[in-house]
């Protein structure tokens, strides 16, 4: 029975070993001093232990000296851990230009989970090995967090906005995934498997799930809900032209300039006068999301919002589809 | 009247001479003398007893939530009963009984024997916030017996105000923010008492060790717990109005929510571990016969900790999209608390060197308190280290560290100041023999039960978890074994300590040969504490003329 | 010293002691008081940063001239209380009975004057989420006005705490007027003058941070 017993969480990612490293390095000074402290304790408690009543032991009021060895040592041995921890903490904050992206959005309490090319999960993740897998992140109720031990990796899942986080498999293997973050009744169940496949059996695994892609389902909101009659690829039109847009740097109508991220491509969805793109009116109505699929005054779901970022991170030049002339454009209303 | 620094010795027990005035416990008598009194000694052994029910009550929830994970499928209790145990468990044991221990029990009692005053500068608002704390207390009680809530003590939004959520959230948090203001009124009276109090001659650099904790306490009690006050009112108003401030949908931002109640909840730790530093530094030097080395460094690090202890909230958001910059800058303030604490436990252990040691059972609560903490402290760097917090926080090697902190740390540190005043309290000494097996039990079962708690946390298994993976099973079981064993060993001082006060012998005005205020007037001391105002003309922990002469 | 018996609480050595530490103790509650209004300002803070247009559309909703007089009045209050504290010291029992009634009467005045000013707000559709006209704002949209409707919340909370405090100040100085009536008070022993002046000048500080926090920054 006990030799099933596991004590150290397999390593999986390539994050994995280098947080090992460090962990060791703190475990190593902490058996140290807990043994030192441990050691000196009872040496000097048996040692020095009252043999009479009428002993007085000779005062010691403290030594500078030694006072500054305790200060220093553990101030530098403190410091190496920060230096060590942050820097492979700023690591795991930087996804690599070339990661897979999957999309997660969590609630109570699942996880679903969709491919670039379409493919959705719930509850399972497949990804291939030796590959930067970078998840985008957003809950439709309360604060989730996905959770991979054997890669490391854990990244809180909030509701109306986006995180992300990013991990590079190193083995083929079935890992758990779990939510960390306290979610209500069933949050100990809110958890699943994530499976990493060879490169061969993931292209197999894609085909063989292989559904309407993220991008495509965007682009039939992107008609569906008139953005092209604005946003029509033509650079006179009213809206600027969104091809391209994602990664690039945007002038701003109040002289400023903003980063085309994730972000701000949601913020200029749900909240267009934010950020207005210099050279255009803030004539954009605010599309405001379902509060449940079956939500009348709201536009569009988290996901399906999920669908329209991942279609215009997708448009390359030229690929603005054709204005449907007899849709009218959403007014403002007054 | 002079401290004495002939040699004080254990005074032999002696019969009370009829003509001596009479102690604080038998100057009056009947229930509404105790529910009226204003004496702090007094009102020390009402909040004695009320958060030893607390204490129970919590542990109680406790037992239930080892018993459940005990096996890996919810099988005892339903997912909705768990949750609700683990968020009482938190809520009883941090808010009724940790906050309140050391401070309003040890601090209530000493604070005004240990300065040489009558009683605490505002002695009727100690009555009021002891009325306060029981307010709270029911309230709190009353909507666990109603039903409950389930949010975790933490009351993360936007669980803690989804309507989703039907538990009682708004009766808890009226219960907590009830029992803020006790919380800073007690705090209030320790700061105006040490400021303006001190007998005659008492510099502040002739205070006792636990007097500087429990000024450092009280300054966080002061100004981290309105902050937890307005957040948990903001909160309810957000539960009632059915609109508010950590809301997305309005355009709120439920993080903001967490940097407001880790503002206080994280100094809070230190409300919790400071007072037991400051009983470990009483007990070693008592118990070594020698004066404490380095008296400036221990009482500086209090300090220290109180004001690093408001810095760094931010380490608890590691993984909460906290920016980077952020992260970097909460990781190294946290590094910067490891400092004051190492210095205390290197100056407990270099006190130790060359002392007289005796091993009575608060010296072994000190040795399990610097043990404990110093693993407590440690696993605390780990989680301050920003690539292991990401895996290991909200897993069990969090839980653990923080109850080798609290249960290891801040309890161990109250049961020893409890044993070393016991008999100040109550004029009797309590049974060695149990005290020490007890002890013993109590270090054995504490380690079982929170040691494979750190194994299971870096394996992955997370925290409020009612069920969980199989292959964590054996860990678990260990770990509730040790639960066991830790509740018997917490029932055992309840049983002798009660016994004590009737059939035990008498304590006499100084059994341990302690030096210190307290000491000098009898035990239990009369209702103004001292028949004449001390004098005082030493450095604390002068232990003999050989001392007096370096020290002085 | 001499003072009238009992005015020394039997654990204080003297009389001098005694107002210390009084003293003291407010100063470190207002300390506390101080950081319970900053939890709920840094909240105000960080949103405003966030939503700064919407809470400016806002605050211009409010009642700027109403909030001015009641600036004003509370002023006025504690200029009567700052010289109920000096009556207090030069021992002009009448006079100080008459500057706390006067404190009191400002203070009444001040909650009246807030009551209105609710009123004439729940009249104008400014209580979120039960009386809030969201079609105010429609133009900048649904979120918009949702922000507005937050800008309430802080006000209606942020006014509301000062409320509850002009309430225990109003307890503390009707405690006043009776003992300072009965001659309680001597040149030697005024120390609840003192104390509770100090409490009552803080609320009127905070009252000087909420005014251009919420009518006067539009912005």
């Amino acid at each position: 029975m006990f030799a099933d017993v596991p004590l150290f969480p397999e390593q999986a990612s390539t994050i994995a070993p280098r947080v090992d490293a460090v962990f060791f390095y703190v475990l190593g000074v902490t058996i140290f001093f807990t043994t030192l402290i441990a050691f000196l304790v009872l040496y000097f408690a048996v040692k020095y232990r009252r043999r009479s009543e009428e002993e007085f032991p000779v005062p010691n009021v403290g030594s500078m000296k030694l006072e500054f060895v305790w200060l220093i040592v553990p101030f530098v041995l403190a410091a190496i851990m920060f230096v060590w921890g942050a820097s492979i903490y700023i690591a795991m904050a930087r996804p690599p230009d070339d990661a897979l992206e999957v999309y997660v959005v969590g609630r109570q309490w699942m996880w679903k989970l969709q491919h670039p090319g379409g493919q959705r999960e719930i509850n399972e993740l497949h990804i291939p090995v030796g590959q930067p897998v970078k998840l985008l992140m957003t809950s439709e109720d309360v604060i989730h967090d996905f959770y991979v031990p054997a890669f490391r990796t854990k990244a809180d899942v909030l509701p109306g906005r986006y995180t992300h986080t990013w991990f590079e498999a190193t083995k083929p293997g079935r890992y758990h995934l779990f939510c960390a973050e306290y979610c209500g009744t069933e949050h100990s169940r809110m958890g699943g498997w994530v499976h990493v496949l060879s490169q061969d059996d993931y292209r197999r695994w894609l085909e063989e799930n292989a559904d309407r892609s993220m991008a495509l389902l965007g682009r039939n909101l992107f008609s569906k809900l008139q953005c092209v009659t604005c946003h029509s690829g033509n650079a006179e039109a009213r809206a600027p032209v969104l091809e391209g847009l994602h990664g690039r740097t945007v002038p701003l109508r109040d002289g400023k300039s903003v980063f085309a991220d994730d972000n701000y491509i949601r913020e200029s969805i749900l909240k267009p006068d934010a950020k207005v793109v210099a050279g255009y009116e803030p004539i954009m109505p605010p599309f405001v999301l379902k509060r449940s699929a079956d939500d009348t005054e709201g536009n569009l779901t988290e996901e399906e919002l999920m669908q329209v970022i991942a279609y215009i991170k997708s448009l390359r030049p030229g690929e603005t589809p054709p204005r449907v002339e007899e849709s009218i454009p959403p007014e403002k209303k007054k | 009247m002079t401290t004495a620094i002939a040699e004080p010795r254990p005074s032999p027990p002696h019969h009370r001479p009829d003509d001596r005035v009479p102690d604080y416990i038998n100057v009056s008598y009947g229930v509404k003398s105790w529910l009226l009194t204003t004496d702090h000694k007094r009102i020390a052994l009402l909040y004695l007893i009320s958060i030893t029910l607390m204490f129970f009550i919590g542990g109680a929830f406790a037992v239930v939530i080892r018993l459940e994970l005990a096996t890996p499928k919810g099988d005892l209790v339903s997912a909705d009963t768990y949750n609700k145990l683990f968020t009482m468990h938190g809520i009883v044991m941090l808010f009724f009984f940790l906050i309140p221990s050391i401070p309003a029990v040890l601090g209530n009692f000493l604070v005004p024997l240990m300065v040489g005053a009558k009683d605490l500068a505002f002695p009727r608002l100690n009555l009021a916030s002891w009325y306060v704390y029981m307010t709270g207390a029911l309230f709190t009680l009353w909507a666990m017996l109603a039903g409950g809530v389930d949010t975790g003590w933490t009351f993360y939004t936007p669980l803690s105000t989804s309507p989703t959520t039907h538990t009682h959230v708004i009766p808890t948090a009226v219960g907590i923010l009830i029992l803020g203001f006790s919380s800073i009124l007690t705090g209030l009276n320790f700061v105006v008492t040490i400021h303006r109090m001190r007998a005659p001659g008492l510099t502040w650099m002739r205070l006792p060790l636990f007097i500087w904790s429990i000024y450092g306490t009280s300054l966080i009690m002061l100004l981290g717990t309105p902050v937890i006050t307005i957040t948990l009112v903001l909160v309810a108003v957000e539960r009632l109005w059915g609109i508010g401030f950590f809301d997305p949908r309005v355009g709120g931002d439920p993080v903001l929510f967490q940097h407001l109640f880790w503002f206080y909840s994280h100094p809070a730790v230190y409300i919790m571990i400071l007072p037991a530093m400051g009983v470990v530094s009483e007990l070693v030097t008592t118990f070594a016969r020698k004066t404490i080395f380095g008296y400036k460094f221990v009482a500086y690090s209090s300090m220290a900790i109180a004001v690093f202890g408001f810095l760094v909230w931010g380490h608890h958001m590691f993984v909460a999209d906290e920016s980077a910059y952020a992260a970097l800058v909460f990781s190294a303030l946290s590094f910067l608390v490891a400092i004051p604490s190492a210095i205390k436990v290197f100056n407990w252990t270099a006190t130790l060197y060359k002392g007289s040691i005796v091993f009575h059972t608060p010296m072994l609560y000190a040795f399990g308190f610097v043990g404990l903490f110093t693993i407590g402290g440690l696993t605390g760097l780990m989680l301050a280290t920003l690539a292991i917090d990401v895996h290991v926080t909200d897993t069990y090697f969090v839980v653990a560290h923080f109850h080798y902190i609290m249960v290891g740390g801040a309890i161990m540190g109250y049961l020893g100041g409890l044993h070393f005043w016991w008999p100040k309290m109550t004029g009797r000494m309590y049974p060695e023999f149990w005290a020490k097996i007890a002890a013993a039990i109590i270090f054995f079962g504490f380690n079982l039960t929170f040691f494979p708690q750190f194994l299971l946390g870096y394996l992955g298994m997370n925290r409020r978890y009612w069920e969980y993976a199989e292959e964590y099973q054996v860990l678990n079981v260990m770990s509730s074994a040790g639960a066991t064993i830790l509740g018997v060993g917490y029932l055992i001082p309840f049983v002798y300590l009660t016994w004590s006060l009737w059939r035990a012998k008498e304590a006499g005005p100084n059994p341990w040969g302690a030096t210190g205020l307290e000491w000098l007037t009898p035990s239990p001391p009369p209702q103004d504490n001292f028949p004449e105002t001390p004098v005082v003309t030493m450095p604390p922990y002068v232990y003999s003329r050989k001392e007096a002469e370096v020290v002085g | 010293m001499s003072a009238r018996p009992g005015a020394l609480a039997h654990h204080f050595d003297s009389l001098e002691q005694q107002h210390e530490a009084a003293t003291l103790g407010m100063w470190v509650f207002l300390a506390s008081e101080i950081l319970f209004f900053g939890g709920v300002l840094t909240a105000y803070a960080v949103y405003r940063s966030l939503h700064g247009d919407a809470f400016a559309a806002g605050s211009k909703e409010l009642f700027t001239t109403v909030g001015a007089i009641n600036t004003a009045v509370l002023l006025s209050s504690s200029l009567t209380m700052a010289l109920a504290v000096y009556f207090a010291h030069t021992g002009r029992r009448d006079w100080l009975t008459l500057c706390v009634g006067l404190t009191m009467l400002f203070g009444v005045a001040f909650l009246a004057v807030k009551g209105t000013e609710y009123y004439r707000e729940y009249r104008e559709s400014l209580i979120p989420r039960y009386a809030f006209d969201l079609d105010k704002w429609k133009d900048e949209g649904a979120a918009f006005g949702h922000r507005v409707e937050m800008f309430f919340l802080f006000y209606f909370v942020l006014t509301g705490l000062h409320a509850v405090h002009m309430f225990v100040g109003m307890g503390l100085l009707t405690y006043l007027f009776v003992r300072s009536r009965r001659g309680d008070f001597l040149p030697e022993y005024y120390t609840p003058v003192e104390v509770i002046g100090l409490y009552w000048h803080f609320v009127d500080i905070v009252w000087i941070f909420l005014f251009p926090l919420l009518y006067l920054i539009r912005h």
